[in-house]
């Protein structure tokens, strides 16, 4: 067994510390040292976009990368996107489009979807549907996902647009 | 007609958004690979590079010394404790771990447990297998040669042949076909393929040898029936194995057999009085676990000069691999494939059907259909298409002559099955209607003019779900009967439990509607729990469509049990008799004095609080629904084609499906599901195959070469619905979640097989790759 090396990353918004072998897959890292089990496993080839997450922002692949190489990094997974007990509207517009079924794939396509809205706050159809084609879902055929990311683009424009209204309205 | 109740109730007909959502939108489901143990080791799989090979010696010596390996279970192991072999659920055996030889490329031949998942892969590479190769069989037409090798050595019969099965008559359809004017036939093979749900197979096998039980987390589709298995084949005492099944990301099949990792998790467990957790990865899921269908079909339609259908002649050959592994009712060893008459009147049919080992994967699985049902459709679907070309006829215009026609049900088809209920025609009017039919034929001909290619095709497929009645159906002598148990609490809230197992139907909201409907206890109210075999009724699993038909059924009559108590309960309240009550969803109330009611919540706290002097305290219900007959779902698919003539590439450009799936529990969930089986008819009918070279190489072993769509090659899909509800049901329900999958290939193969007819094309084989429409292209001369 190789020396075991430290790991210092952020994990939606906490400071974490292991030490952990250096072939560890940041998947392994997340879901059985720090107990996050909401990001999966569904291939061994780096296809289905299961474990997705983000590092510094970006969407990787976290069953591609070894846990060192996230060191110094922030991590946000699926149990990072509701904020003070609200879920984001992420999450509301695929329970309110259903835009899940089985829910595995669920939390690989919110965070693809989250980082699509980061630089994309209007996608079209076809934008959402490049936005998630590093994910694969078996159950949905994709178009209440395509649907809900929509949902959730449109609640955080409004959102976003009330407190120009209400200045407006003064 | 169904009374509609208000969506705060959302009872049936209510676009109801999942209950089950909360936690996985949240990342809190609880798979089987998120269950975490105290003192929990881990399992890996050694398997066969050999497609047919010679067991000569397995070592574990250099294994065994790796730091952090526990023990390795081998063949020889098993054999001891007469567990080297365990039954199939079609009359054969399949090998655990391999003893004397290996059938198929990755069948399992030692089982490494160690301390975490890195050490036990590392200890599996070091465990040293020596093989003998030994003649190779891919094709099932050689293996039915009489010189073939024989693959298994253990059965007494010296050959490769499984079965023969046949049903219908032979000879008058013999007659038929020799004085017939038209005839019209295919050749088609239905690839193997693979289920492939996004979450691969696994459990954790947890033995407490302190109290003697056995707990085993897995992804069962059936966890009774797993159960019964285990103490059946272990020799456990049943009840002392409690299976529970979590929450599952898909099924579509694929978690109906008991693989050989569950086993040798088992045997790690009670070896060595830990939990063994196993879980697979892709590759040895698409490689090893329940393939589906490898059918090769001949199928041969006699019919009038005027396209009047006269008989149909079904021939196959099925590969079930190397243990007949099929999951399928034990007396039918080719599922209810002899629906293949389809939604067509026959005089006279003839289907047949043969089984053989070759050195493949075992399996034989029903992908997200009942039973062998998608072959049979896509075959009709398909014929049906070549005879409009032989008699140069719109094959809409010959589906119409030929249908049953909806005075004619219950209906006796020419193959043995009683349909229910149809109205193919309306299906059929709808999704031309709908599609534009008649402007797009005109298109195409304009098209054609102008050399661009464009095809429409049609499916009109009928399915048959749910098994099913007791008489017919068992799976190892079982009946195929499923069961509801309904608890209403003192304060009017509710808890059912089920002998199915939802993977993502969406069970925990759907049947808590039927609840709502039946009682009119709001369907929030309602906790549904399912998988648990310690405290759930039991039943045979979800798979064949068959959880509505069944214990969607057995909900609605357990929940009439517990009204007609809450009915004396309320006469007693309102000091009248039970006839002078009357019932809406919610409350009985005095006839003609509807100010004079009870509500259920009002009856359910007097079930435990002012009960009748004599009556029973609690109120709760259980029922076994032995359904009386098989539900016959069906409907219409239409889909626009274009092919690129460049690359060969076919584009869906509209996908219109009418569904009628009788009356509809929630239309959100139907509608999710419709989308996602035609997703995966897309992936069949253009991408999916598991295949193999002639060494016995598996082509197709990971999601590098199985491919399946992206949301970008996804198309948008158009859906409809018509409604003939079953008269059989309880209320009128049929299920749906695999109608889009049976009845979409089909739709496809007609589509692209319609804009390249006039080059005299009558038949691709799936999957259509682009590749196979440029040689066509190339081939006819359309390019160069």
């Amino acid at each position: 067994m190789a020396k075991k090396q430290l790991v210092r990353v952020k994990v939606n918004g906490r400071d974490r510390e292991v030490e952990v072998e250096p072939r560890l897959l940041l998947i392994h890292f997340i879901r059985e040292i720090l107990q996050l089990t909401g990001s999966h496993i569904g291939c061994d080839t780096s296809h289905c976009g299961a474990c997705t997450v983000l590092l510094n922002g970006k969407t990787v692949k976290s069953c591609t990368m070894f846990a060192v190489q996230a060191d110094g990094g922030e991590i946000m997974t699926v149990e990072g996107l509701m904020k003070d007990g609200q879920l984001h509207p992420l999450q509301e517009g695929f329970k309110e489009e259903h835009g899940l079924q089985c829910g595995f794939c669920t939390p690989g396509m919110l965070m693809s979807s989250y980082a699509l809205l980061q630089h994309n706050a209007k996608p079209s159809e076809e934008d959402v549907r490049w936005g998630i084609s590093g994910n694969l879902c078996r159950c949905t055929g994709y178009q209440n996902i395509v649907r809900a990311v929509r949902f959730a683009a449109n609640k955080m424009a409004t959102a976003e647009k009330k407190p120009e209204m209400a200045e407006v309205a003064k | 007609m169904i009374h509609k109740t208000s969506p705060e109730v959302g009872g049936m007909g209510h676009p109801l958004r999942r209950k089950e959502d909360s936690r996985f939108i949240q990342g809190k489901g609880n798979y089987v690979d998120d269950v975490h143990l105290p003192g929990m080791v881990y399992g890996q799989m050694v398997r066969s590079p050999y497609a047919h090979a010679r067991l000569k010696t397995v070592n574990t010596e250099k294994a065994k010394k790796l730091p952090g390996v526990l023990a390795i279970i081998t063949g020889e192991d098993l054999a001891k404790a007469n567990l080297a072999w365990m039954p199939t659920l079609s009359h054969d055996k399949q090998m655990v771990l391999a003893t004397g030889k290996v059938l198929f490329q990755s069948q399992e031949v030692a089982f490494v447990i160690a301390e975490d998942r890195y050490t036990a892969a590392d200890a599996a590479e070091l465990v040293e297998v020596e093989y003998e190769e030994l003649p190779v069989l891919v094709d099932p037409q050689k293996a039915m040669d009489p010189g073939a090798p024989v693959l298994r050595e253990d059965r007494e019969q010296k050959n490769n042949h499984i079965f023969h099965w046949e049903v219908g008559n032979r000879k008058a359809t013999d007659d038929v076909f020799q004085k017939a004017p038209v005839k019209a036939s295919v050749n088609a093979f239905f690839q193997r393929c693979h289920p492939a749900p996004l979450e691969t197979c696994g459990c954790v096998a947890d033995f407490n040898k302190a109290t003697g039980k056995l707990t085993v987390y897995m992804t069962s589709q059936a966890p009774h029936a797993h159960r019964t298995v285990f103490a059946l084949v272990g020799g456990i005492p049943e009840q002392n194995i409690r299976v529970i099944s979590p929450d599952i990301g898909g099924g579509f099949g694929n978690k109906v057999p008991v693989y050989p990792g569950y086993v040798c998790a088992i045997v790690a467990s009670l070896t060595l009085g830990v939990p063994v957790k196993w879980i697979e990865t892709r590759s040895e899921n698409l490689q090893s676990t329940g393939f589906a269908r490898d059918y090769h079909m001949t199928a041969e339609i006699a019919a009038d000069r005027d396209g009047k259908m006269q008989a149909l002649r079904v021939k196959t050959l099925a590969d079930h691999g190397a243990f007949n592994a099929a999951a399928q009712p034990t007396k039918f060893p080719a599922g209810l494939f002899s629906i293949c008459t389809g939604s067509y009147d026959y005089p006279q049919a003839f289907c047949e059907v043969d089984g053989v080992y070759t050195n493949k994967a075992p399996g034989g699985i029903a992908y997200r259909c009942s039973f062998r049902v998608t072959e049979a459709a896509y075959l009709i679907e398909r014929v049906v298409d070549v005879l409009a070309l032989e008699l140069k006829m719109d094959p809409a215009e010959l589906r119409r002559k030929n249908f049953i026609p909806p005075d004619r049900f219950p209906y006796e088809s020419s193959l043995g099955w009683t349909y229910d209920s149809g109205n193919y025609e309306a299906a059929m009017k709808l999704a031309l209607d709908k599609i534009g039919y008649a402007e797009l034929r005109k298109e195409q001909a304009e098209k054609r003019k102008k050399g661009e290619l464009m095809g429409i095709g049609i499916s009109s497929f009928t399915e048959i779900v749910g098994a099913g009645p007791a008489h017919t159906f068992d799976i190892l002598g079982i009946k195929m009967f499923d069961s509801c148990e309904i608890r209403i609490h003192p304060t009017g809230k509710a808890i059912t439990r089920m002998g199915t197992k939802s993977q993502g139907q969406g069970h925990e909201t759907t049947y808590a509607q039927i609840v709502a409907q039946e009682l009119g206890i709001p369907a929030n109210d309602v906790t549904v729990e399912e998988g648990d075999t310690d405290t759930a009724p039991y039943g045979l699993g979800t798979y064949a469509s068959r959880s509505t038909p069944t214990s969607g059924a057995a909900t609605a009559i357990a929940a009439r049990k517990i009204r007609d108590k809450a009915k004396k309960i309320a006469a007693y309240m309102l000091e009248c008799s039970e006839n002078d009550l009357e019932w809406e969803p919610g409350k009985f109330y005095v006839k003609g004095a509807p100010s004079k009611a009870k509500t259920i919540q009002e009856i359910a706290f007097a079930a435990y609080t002012n009960m009748p002097p004599g009556m029973e305290p609690g109120l709760e219900a259980v029922d076994y629904y032995d359904p009386p007959n098989l539900t016959f779902p069906f409907g219409t698919y239409a889909c626009v084609v274009d092919i690129d003539k460049g690359t060969g590439e076919v584009k869906v450009r509209r996908f219109v499906a009418v569904d009628d799936c009788g009356n509809i529990i929630n239309p959100m969930i139907v509608e999710g599901q419709i989308h996602g089986g035609l997703t995966e008819g897309l992936a069949i009918a253009f991408m999916q195959q598991i295949d193999y070279d002639e060494s016995g190489n598996v082509q197709g072993g990971s999601f590098q070469d199985y491919l399946l769509p992206t949301a970008v090659e996804t198309p948008h899909w158009e859906t409809d619905k018509t409604c003939t509800p079953s008269p059989h049901h309880p209320f009128g329900a049929k299920g749906v979640g695999e109608s889009p999958n049976v009845g979409s290939p089909a739709a496809f193969v007609n589509a692209v097989v319609d804009a390249l007819s006039h080059l005299g094309v009558k038949h691709i084989d799936m999957p259509i790759a682009p590749w196979k429409v440029w040689n066509i292209l190339k081939e006819k001369g359309v390019i160069s």
